[in-house]
């Protein structure tokens, strides 16, 4: 079982090496549930791609600032006035779990000992 | 009526308005050919017949009384009303599936309608169905579906490229002559350059993505397939502009002039007269199929005899783009996929009792090889310690990218011509196990998508007897202009051979004993070693 126990693994620091550890690591991190078998394949193919990274490196960003969006809007602002929306029950009509009183039913979170 | 199925979407608008044909007929004859076909093709995961032919009827009643009220009343219908559309299973239909290729959506009805969808029903389009893609839009094959591959009508043993692979292939075999695909990486071109039809991603902020379910949000962008420009057009028109439920949707006006590109060829070619065309040497990379390179230079000097003005440019960072965009697609794709935890929606698995084994054995259970290998890298690229080095390296390389095109732009050129995909459709299988084979696919496609410039492939013959894709690129908000040019090449080329061609292996899916893909998927699988996936879980 992938276990909150791996948090203490340390990162090797080298780009393009990524450990078996790391890959169950990120695997809890990224909340995927993976078997040994994919386990062991994904070591592979992701330092692999992570190999392909390593061209960045050869590049000088330091003064090159850093693009998230490429269009020119900022600050989408409108009038804080209700607008029509689904129904409740059209919200909670794919739950797994519902109540009677119209909310979605989640797993507890307090006072388990899961967490990373 | 010669067969509806291969008659243009404004061919059939002009039957529409006539009364020479009803949309009922039309969305008839669609779904004939598409529920026969399917199983051979495997384009579509959902055919709604009694939807659509619902919608055709109403389509139908439009028409008619548009008709009784006058000329202007039928000139302000969309063209697309009463035409059969198919959309890409991310979008969302009310009542319908959106499966995003991915088992975990399995089940789900989208409790509203997608804003494309809205404004697709308001054209008075007929919605046939969803059509098949790599899970989440991940994938340039439509191999990584959990529902199956689909197949290339032009040989029906090879990838239809993707991840919009079944809406490429539904427009190639006349299942539809429209269909909606989404593009992060190439996911609309590539598709469409390996099938032979023309697939458009618009300039970012062009279409609301209100209602599509979101892979990399800085990338991600809808857009129209057609089998010619014209077609493109009317649906890119249908769907365009601002929309209050999506912030990024820009209020950019949607220019009319998409309806009226021009019918004569001749009128067309002379858009190219004086049109400076830049052609970027980065683009022909070691590599690509030389069927592809011959095509696309040949594409350029007919536009060049046609009175274009070509000349070669550099787009100094191109190499740099895969790299870039094999961070950031992945890292947006890790946070936006979390939303998959199996407590609102989709697929659960409450059996441990404890809520983080249960999130681990629904998302383990729900998403397939190639989601997880990228939420993987997004993870790791945003995780403590490597942010740095990976996801803001990447966004400054990003900045690079789009400082290239914006030089071209500046220097005056009008278009970047480019090959869409550095090779033809490939067999089934063959880069499946090799995940940077499958990427360096959509090399020359991706960095549109980190500019968040608009970019088409057209068809521009065939190598080898498949299709190959010339991909235009334009500043943004450029659209109109693309598709004039698209439509000038279309004019230039209208007596070539190859225009007269149909996908060579249509024929083949008539006849019910044509393997399905999934079936060559499980022959292919079943002679190669060491398909572990499903090996017990840990």
């Amino acid at each position: 079982m992938v276990h909150s126990g791996l948090a203490s693994v340390r990162y090797h620091r080298g780009m393009a090496n990524l450990t078996r550890a790391d890959v169950e690591h990120v695997a809890f991190l990224a909340r995927l549930g993976l078997t040994e078998a994919e386990m062991a394949r994904l070591e592979g193919q992701l330092n692999h791609i992570l190999e392909q990274y390593a061209i960045l490196q050869t590049l000088d960003t330091e003064h090159i600032p850093p693009t998230a969006q490429t269009i020119e809007l900022a600050n989408i602002l409108r009038e804080d006035v209700v607008q029509p929306s689904i129904s409740v029950d059209e919200a909670l009509s794919n739950a797994p779990e519902r109540s009677a009183s119209g909310h979605f039913v989640v797993p507890a979170i307090l006072g388990g000992e899961g967490g990373a | 009526m010669a067969d509806p199925t291969r008659l243009h979407a404004y061919e059939m608008a002009t039957l529409l308005r006539s009364g020479e044909a009803s949309s009922r007929q039309l969305t008839e004859a669609h779904l004939a050919v598409a529920e026969k076909q399917n199983r051979a093709l495997n384009a579509w995961l959902a055919i709604d017949r009694e939807a659509a032919l619902a919608q055709a009827d109403v389509a139908d009643m439009r028409i008619a009384e548009a008709r009784r009220s006058g000329a202007d009343a039928l000139a302000r219908l969309h063209p697309l009303c009463g035409v059969p559309v198919g959309l890409k299973d991310l979008v969302s239909v009310k009542g319908g599936q959106a499966t995003a290729g991915s088992k975990i959506l399995e089940g789900y009805r989208a409790p509203f309608d997608a804003t494309v969808t809205a404004r697709l029903r308001e054209a008075g389009a007929v919605i046939m169905g969803k059509t098949n893609m790599d899970e989440f839009a991940m994938g340039s094959s439509t191999e990584h579906s959990a529902y199956g591959p689909t197949a290339n009508p032009w040989n029906l043993g090879r990838v239809p490229g993707g991840s919009s692979g079944g809406s490429a292939a539904a427009v190639a075999a006349y299942h539809a002559p429209v269909c909606i695909g989404t593009d992060t990486g190439g996911s609309i071109r590539q598709p469409g350059s390996m099938c032979g039809v023309v697939g458009m991603k618009p300039t970012y902020g062009r279409v609301s993505r209100y209602g599509i379910v979101a892979f990399a949000s800085s990338l991600d962008q809808i857009g129209p397939f057609g089998r010619d420009a014209r077609d493109a057009a009317a649906l890119l028109h249908a769907v365009s502009g601002r929309d209050e439920r999506d912030a990024t949707s820009a209020p950019v006006p949607v220019p009319a002039e998409l309806l009226d590109l021009p019918s004569s060829d001749d009128e067309a070619a002379a858009y190219l007269k004086g049109l400076r065309i830049a052609l970027p040497k980065e683009y022909f990379v070691a590599g690509m199929d030389p069927g592809v390179a011959a095509r696309i230079h040949e594409a350029v000097a007919t536009m060049e005899q046609a009175g274009a003005i070509v000349e070669e440019v550099s787009l100094p960072h191109t190499e740099y783009g895969l790299a870039a965009y094999y961070i950031i697609a992945p890292a947006e794709a890790s946070s936006n996929l979390a939303r998959f935890d199996g407590v609102r929606f989709g697929l659960n698995d409450r059996t441990s009792g404890e809520f983080i084994a249960d999130y681990l054995r629904t998302r383990g259970a729900g998403f397939g090889p190639e989601v997880k290998r990228r939420v993987m890298l997004g993870t790791y690229a945003l995780s403590a310690g490597y942010y740095d080095a990976y996801y803001l390296k990447a966004q400054k390389v990003r900045t690079l990218i789009k400082s290239d095109f914006d030089a071209v732009w500046a220097a005056g050129f009008d278009a970047i011509c480019a090959p869409t995909s550095p090779v033809t459709a490939f067999p089934l299988g063959a880069k499946l196990q090799d995940p940077v084979a499958m990427y360096l696919v959509d090399a020359c496609t991706l960095p549109l998508n980190l500019a968040g410039l608009p970019g088409m492939s057209i068809p521009a013959g065939l190598a080898d007897g498949l299709p190959v894709g010339l991909q235009v690129i334009g500043a943004p908000w450029s659209e109109l202009s693309m598709l004039r040019l698209a439509r000038a090449y279309e004019g230039i080329t209208a007596r070539a051979p190859w225009r007269a061609l149909e996908p060579a292996e249509l024929e083949l899916t008539d006849d019910p004993t044509t393997p399905s893909p999934i079936e060559r998927m499980e022959r292919l699988t079943a002679t190669s070693a060491g398909a572990g996936d499903q090996s017990k879980r840990t």
